[in-house]
């Protein structure tokens, strides 16, 4: 097959750090081409130089065989590159049509906007590519996956045959992940080429033809899905042995922590989203709480941690009932909170880490005495923690936005874990961070289990759910629909249940095993 | 990770606390020098373009242009006179001359006459009687931005300050300075607090935003004024003005007349320090300053945010109090209709220069305050209108808010951690 792309020695520099060093890259004609590799390995910086945002130091780059030298996304565009970004170009107030036209607008008579011409046009893209997107809908009206095909639609109306796609995973569901992958697979079928940035390995096994895994700004490597498995993929992009298998002892149960009685809770749209929930978590023991988004796991939480009220119900903590205590008199029972949104809720983003390390202690001796903030305990403190959790970052003093997504997690779980708890609710405690991060995070609330705290996990990542929980409550339209023991159940039976079949129904209704095939496909 | 490669930085305590000011204003310390620069390079580009509008507005200067090629060395002359002129009788209207001012205290020494000396001085202390206001507004904004609060509503809190301390300045007789002066403080802090605590409570309680409100509440102060000054608090006579207040509720003046110079001036420079001090040393501070930058996380973290915003409000409200209070106790000693005049909106211009920090505010105010009081002279000196001040004031207003124009004009590179770039990912 023909060599679309081809990417010679790129190097790129940035004070401080060398993000691309040296990197080769082919593209070939009709492949999905994975770029895999940690947050801050430079994954991003290569797609950057080759949209045309960064210069490159030293390189070249060749499409279709001929040398270019792309100095801005127009160059990139007019040599049939296209890029479809993390996080989404959109207008939400505009249609389809109109965010399409947006920067190569149609017009006719010299002056009016030609909308027919241009809805046409996505109309055929989108039957050719079986993209099902209506050009006339709203965007603040679609599902974020529906988004992303427009994005997707700008570049092929663009005329784009490389396609470049950064984490574009990292904001769907998995059903919208399933069909975002089937339309890869039809894009590279009618000859495009795929570039697909991703830190998850499941998904490169899934989708990429070819892999190359970057670490620390080199090209540790190319392979093929064939030749690798996930944990050889995980040795490559973090460059040593990880366990994707999280070592851990049977569960040594205590009293009981929480409890909660038919717990129902509203959503911020006023929508009855938690209905009647009961469950308790005991000391020493991680209940993972099992759900595709948007089945009241969020809710649930919020009612949990105080942070939205709930509407009727019991909240048991250590014996007290806490419905309808403030966020603060929950913390200070001893419940720690790794959010769901670490950017919404776990951070302030433009403070420094310091004051990040101690949002929920601020208050309290030694980091105040009265009104005044002992700011060198809490630097101290800080530094500290940034040591023992191994958060990269230069100093302290640096705005808690300027670390990666994997970092920030650690200074949440540096901060909540420094405190004497008694119940750790983590919610999607891992999502959109690397191996290494993942497996790190992992052993810390294992850690904290051993040590006989309570936990509550909740994740949409089976994969997560099955690794860490010792009991298992699914989620299903704000109902726990079971709870089952980890070592007892199987993949396949959890899936059911996310999907709102119970198993022993499911025997009755159809043969398990085709129904099993299809709720797979869903996660 | 490429991160550990960065970890070079000197840990040394004393470069930590040389530049913790400055991190402070930016955030960190790899923007701090542009923090300071563009602001600097803001003023002075505001200037230069103040000389633009001056020239092209001068009918010499345009007829010496009509004949250009006949007399290119008169043209450019007359430029040259037009804009030094203004600008001269500017810096002198403000600061005085530092000639006549060295002489006079020679003077002052030979023979004892305070005279010229006081003559000399003039001009700069009307320039910190003017900046004192600036001072006290400018913070109230500031503290405002802070907590996530656009206080619009400076100019009413400001107006009800003064007439509350005018009313208590003038209607208490026979009590001693000591307590007659604070009490009409005070009251002046309180009637600021309560114009700026209502707007808090309604966004705190029911979301109605505090822009809307303020500006709200600014007509009502207008208004309440105006039947207050026309009815009420009317001293005798056909204008609508207060009473002067008594002697004892003055802010005392360290100079003669005409010098107007009063302590108001240091009790600014005191309270600035007590605001940086309350916003960056204290847990109140760091509540408020959580609620403003990230509301989710300071609820997640459990704090009140009810609390903070109306808090933020009685402070920023009770500052603009204050400001109108030191004008009043300390230069006019009376109230009168339109007695505001725009002080509470320059306040957000200069709490905008000030990147909302107390020291930047001063730093501003004192421009302001200085641009203002030597734009009289520039009047009647040079015949430049004073509204070439605003025209000034305006542009400098643009280039701090947006610095891309500066960045542009003075070639000054973004620091990476700002830079606009469209994926995000990269040391994100």
């Amino acid at each position: 097959m023909p060599t679309v792309l081809e990417l010679q020695g790129i190097t790129k520099a940035f004070p401080g750090v060398l993000a691309n060093d040296n990197i080769n890259l082919t593209l070939e004609q009709g492949e999905i081409h994975a770029l895999l590799g940690e947050n801050g390995a430079g994954k991003t910086t290569l797609m950057n130089i080759l949209y045309g945002l960064y210069e490159p130091d030293g390189g070249q780059i060749a499409v279709r065989g001929e040398k270019a030298d792309i100095e801005s996304p127009n160059d990139a565009i007019a040599r049939g590159i296209g890029m479809v970004h993390q996080h989404f170009m959109l207008v939400p107030v505009m249609t389809v049509t109109e965010n399409v036209m947006l920067g190569n607008e149609s017009v006719k008579n010299k002056i009016f906007l030609d909308k027919e011409t241009v809805s046409k046009r996505i109309r055929e893209i989108s039957d050719q590519y079986g993209l099902e997107v209506d050009p006339n809908a709203y965007i603040k009206d679609l599902p974020v996956g529906t988004q992303q095909r427009v994005e997707i639609i700008k570049v092929l109306y663009r005329e784009a045959d490389i396609l470049i796609l950064d984490e574009p995973t990292a904001v769907l569901t998995p059903q919208e992940v399933e069909s975002l992958f089937e339309i890869l697979q039809t894009l590279v079928d009618k000859g495009k080429s795929i570039i697909f940035i991703t830190h998850k390995l499941k998904e490169v096994m899934n989708v990429a033809d070819r892999i190359t895994v970057l670490r620390s700004g080199r090209t540790v490597g190319t392979v093929t899905p064939r030749e690798v498995d996930q944990q050889k993929l995980a040795e490559m992009m973090v460059g040593r042995q990880v366990s994707l298998i999280v070592q851990k002892d049977p569960a040594k149960p205590g009293e009981v922590a929480l409890e909660v009685k038919d717990l129902y809770v509203r959503d911020e749209q006023k929508n009855m989203t938690v209905n009647g929930v009961s469950f308790s978590v005991k000391e020493g023991e991680i209940l993972g709480v099992a759900g595709v988004q948007g089945n009241g796991q969020t809710e649930l939480v919020y009612a949990l941690t105080g942070l939205s009220p709930m509407v009727s119900g019991e909240i048991r903590l250590l014996g007290n009932t806490v419905e309808h205590a403030s966020p603060r008199n929950i913390l200070e029972r001893g419940v720690a909170h790794i959010p769901e949104d670490r950017q919404r809720h776990g951070l302030v983003l433009s403070f420094p880490i310091h004051d990040n390390m101690v949002l929920c202690t601020y208050y309290l001796d030694p980091f105040a005495k009265g009104m005044a903030l002992q700011q060198e305990k809490i630097n101290e403190a800080a530094a500290e923690l940034v040591e023992q959790y191994d958060v990269r970052t230069p100093s302290v003093y640096v705005p808690v936005s300027s670390l990666s997504g994997g970092n920030q997690q650690k200074v949440i779980v540096a901060r909540e874990f420094s405190r004497p708890i008694k119940l750790l609710v983590a919610s999607q405690p891992t999502r959109g961070l690397d191996v290494g991060s993942i497996e790190y995070i992992h052993k810390r609330i294992i850690e904290k289990r051993d040590e006989g705290t309570a936990v509550l996990v909740v994740s949409s990542e089976l994969d997560e759910i099955m690794a860490l929980s010792d009991r298992i409550a699914v989620m299903y339209k704000g109902q726990i629909i079971d709870i089952v023991s980890a070592a007892e159940v199987s993949k396949e039976e959890l899936g059911l249940l996310m999907a709102g079949i119970h198993p022993t129904d499911a025997e009755k209704a159809a043969p398990a095993d085709k129904d099993g095939d299809e709720v797979e496909r869903v996660f | 990770m490429n991160d550990k490669d960065v970890t070079t930085k000197s840990k040394e305590p004393e470069e930590k606390k040389e530049t913790s000011l400055v991190k402070e204003i930016s955030g960190s310390d790899r923007s701090a020098w542009q923090t300071i620069l563009i602001p600097l390079l803001a003023v002075f580009t505001g200037l230069v373009i103040g000389a633009i509008v001056i020239v092209v507005t001068d009918a010499t200067v345009v007829a010496a242009y009509r004949n250009f090629f006949g007399a290119p060395g008169y043209a450019l002359k007359a430029t040259w006179d037009a804009v030094a002129v203004a600008y001269g009788s500017l810096f002198a209207g403000s600061l005085g001359s530092p000639a006549q001012i060295i002489e006079s205290i020679q003077i002052y020494f030979a023979t004892g006459d305070s005279a010229p000396l006081l003559k000399a001085i003039y001009p700069i202390t009307e320039s910190l009687v003017t900046s004192t206001p600036y001072i006290f507004a400018g913070l109230a904004v500031a503290v405002g931005f802070r907590a996530g609060l656009f206080n619009i509503g400076a100019e009413g809190q400001f107006f009800m300050g003064a007439l509350a301390s005018a009313f208590v300045g003038y209607s208490l007789e026979g009590v001693p300075w000591y307590i007659h002066l604070p009490l009409a403080i005070l009251a002046g802090i309180l009637g600021g607090a309560i114009w700026g605590a209502i707007p808090g409570y309604l966004k705190a309680k029911t979301g109605a935003h505090e822009v809307v409100n303020t500006i709200m509440m600014n007509w009502i102060a207008f208004r309440l004024s105006d039947w207050l000054l026309n009815g009420p608090m009317k001293a005798q006579g056909y204008r609508p003005l207060t009473p002067q207040i008594e002697a004892s509720a003055e802010l005392p003046r360290l100079f003669p007349d005409p010098l107007r110079f009063n302590i108001g001036f240091f009790l600014a420079l005191i309270i600035a320090f007590i605001v940086y001090w309350l916003l960056f040393k204290t847990t109140t501070g760091f509540e408020i300053r959580a609620v403003g930058a990230n509301p989710d996380g300071a609820t997640y973290a459990g704090i009140n945010i009810v609390r903070n915003v109306v808090l933020a409000m009685v402070i920023s409200g009770g500052l603009a109090g204050l400001a109108g209070t030191s004008q009043v106790l300390g230069v006019d000693h009376w109230v009168g209709q339109g007695f505001s005049a725009g002080f509470g909106f320059d306040s957000i211009a200069i709490a905008l220069l000030g990147k909302s920090h107390p020291l930047g505010v001063v730093l501003a105010a004192l421009l302001f305050g200085t641009l203002r009081s030597g734009a009289t002279r520039m009047q009647s000196m040079a015949g430049i209108p004073i509204d070439i001040i605003s025209i000034i004031q305006g542009l400098v207003i643009i280039f701090v808010a947006a610095p891309a124009i500066i960045r542009w004009i003075y070639r000054i590179r973004v620091d990476r951690e700002e830079q606009t770039v469209l994926t995000r990912g990269w040391g994100n």
